[in-house]
């Protein structure tokens, strides 16, 4: 799911913003309708704190929402989580945003779906869906997302999709215990018709940073797994298209995260907060305006939280001399935050980072020591794998 | 090399494809940015003038060479550059899966 996100900030549109300002029109909103979610993925992108059922926004407050980022120019919606299928209105939101002139997709597990439930969702206008796969056999894949049975759900829901007619997304989260997997994740998401694979590793905040250690691939499994997928995407040229997100601890430069806070992207939480991106959470301290309080456009141009990191008068050195400033935006406010305490400072993903040596270092560390055991998500804050069953 | 096979194979434009764009790419004007927008999962791609006028007469009726011929009369560029153009944008589009082609007449 985290790369979802960047895919949507990395979108070729060259859409103007408007004159004088920092930040352009929303292009897309990651609507997390809910934290409830059937999974338990050590890497989830929900933050630790997970909100409650009873805070999740009505029917009638994301209908709201959606007609009002219409208005502003939003043209994609990606229906997300938790598990977006847990929520009973799906298919009436899903209505509601086609019938706003929005294009749908939906990212899900999968494994709440059934085929009637999904021949509904693209009766109401669904465009595309985008399965999460844990591995590419039941073993590992089933215990990754502590989902007894879950593999093969989502091979199923996976052929209803292609079945009914709607594009295919696999996106495959890859960490160091299932990386050797990915030859064979590849081939599965050619056999299943998908016309998009995500090959994403794991990003660090939340959930995945409890589990770092049992994530963290070794650089020998990243210059594999580069190799192997700029290999397959030139074979597979016009019959799979492959996005490849690179882990940030091995990068030498800092991604675009979001294509910059506040820029042309934004997430709305099951309660309502409006966030640069889903992982904004992370960093305390800040306040984030709900929909529940202020109309969507009042929030975009105005919150607090949206204006802090925008634009680049609020970089420190390095970056504030930086001829990469503008390509980078100085990395990721939520990693920076992870990883120094501060917010504000360089992403140490940046190699010109005086954190950079020592992220890379820990990485190393981790990887070798090879300690597997993974805390599992839940709405109890994790739970241990030894202290399962 | 491989052996891989998708179950719905890209389609190959001729003179004869009548092509249309996929459910899932859809074309667009956006008001609010007032610039035409091709919708398709994930992205946003902003097409050309040409490209829009091209993909306008792309309905599911109009063959390749229909099209083809509808933009020479239109312009004044000689038919094999305007043909060239138009099988390199919609071969491009259908090798992503954003168009389909109908009722072609396979020879």
């Amino acid at each position: 799911m985290t790369d979802l996100l960047e895919h949507a900030s990395q979108s070729e549109a060259k859409i103007r913003s408007g004159a004088g300002k920092t930040y352009g029109i929303p292009m897309a909103v990651l609507a997390e309708l809910t934290h409830r979610c059937p999974l338990q993925c050590p890497y989830c992108s929900n933050p630790v704190e997970l909100e409650r059922a009873g805070a999740e926004l009505s029917t009638e407050e994301w209908k709201r929402a959606i007609t009002e980022m219409a208005d502003m120019g939003v043209l994609q919606i990606h229906f997300s989580g938790g598990e977006p299928t847990a929520r009973r209105d799906l298919v009436e939101l899903v209505r509601h945003a086609t019938e706003a002139g929005l294009y749908s997709n939906l990212i899900t597990s999968a494994v709440l779906l059934t085929r009637d439930r999904l021949e509904q969702l693209s009766d109401a206008g669904l465009s595309h869906v985008q399965i999460s796969f844990q591995g590419s056999e039941e073993g590992l894949a089933d215990r990754v997302g502590g989902y007894k049975g879950g593999h093969s759900k989502k091979l199923e829901a996976a052929r209803w999709t292609r079945e009914l007619g709607l594009p295919l997304t696999v996106n495959a989260v890859m960490h160091r215990q299932n990386l050797h997997l990915l030859p064979k994740i590849i081939d599965m998401a050619v056999v299943l018709d998908a016309d998009r694979l995500e090959v994403a590793n794991v990003q660090y905040y939340g959930w995945a940073l409890k589990n770092r250690a049992a994530l963290m691939p070794t650089e020998e499994q990243v210059d594999e797994t580069t190799r192997i997928v700029e290999e397959a995407q030139e074979r597979l040229r016009g019959l799979l298209a492959i996005d490849y997100v690179i882990p940030d601890y091995y990068a030498l430069r800092p991604k675009k995260c979001m294509g910059g806070w506040g820029q042309q992207f934004f997430n709305i939480s099951p309660s309502g907060k409006v966030l640069p991106c889903h992982a904004a959470e992370s960093i305390t301290g800040l306040n984030f305006d709900s929909v529940r309080d202020h109309s969507l456009a009042w929030i975009w141009e105005n919150s607090p939280a949206l204006n802090l990191y925008r634009g680049t008068d609020w970089m420190p050195e390095p970056c504030r001399s930086c001829s990469h400033m503008e390509e980078d935006l100085g990395g990721c406010r939520c990693q920076a935050f992870a990883l120094t305490g501060d917010a504000a400072a360089t992403d140490p993903a940046c190699a010109l980072s005086p954190l950079h040596e020592k992220i890379f270092r820990t990485a190393q560390t981790e990887a070798e020591a090879a300690s597997n055991e993974f805390i599992f998500r839940n709405f109890a804050g994790g739970t241990a794998e030894s202290g399962r069953k | 090399m491989s052996e891989l096979q998708r179950s719905t194979p890209r389609p190959q434009l001729s003179d004869d494809s009548r092509p249309k764009l996929a459910r899932h790419a859809r074309l667009k004007f956006d008001k609010v940015r007032e610039q035409w927008v091709l919708l398709v999962p994930e992205r946003v791609l902003v097409p050309d003038d040409t490209s829009v006028e091209i993909l306008n007469l792309c309905d599911g009726e109009r063959s390749i060479s229909g099209i083809v011929g509808a933009l020479c009369q239109k312009y004044a560029a000689e038919r094999e550059l305007i043909r060239n153009d138009v099988i390199a944008l919609l071969q491009d589009l259908a090798d992503k899966g954003y168009l389909t082609v109908s009722g072609e007449d396979k020879q």
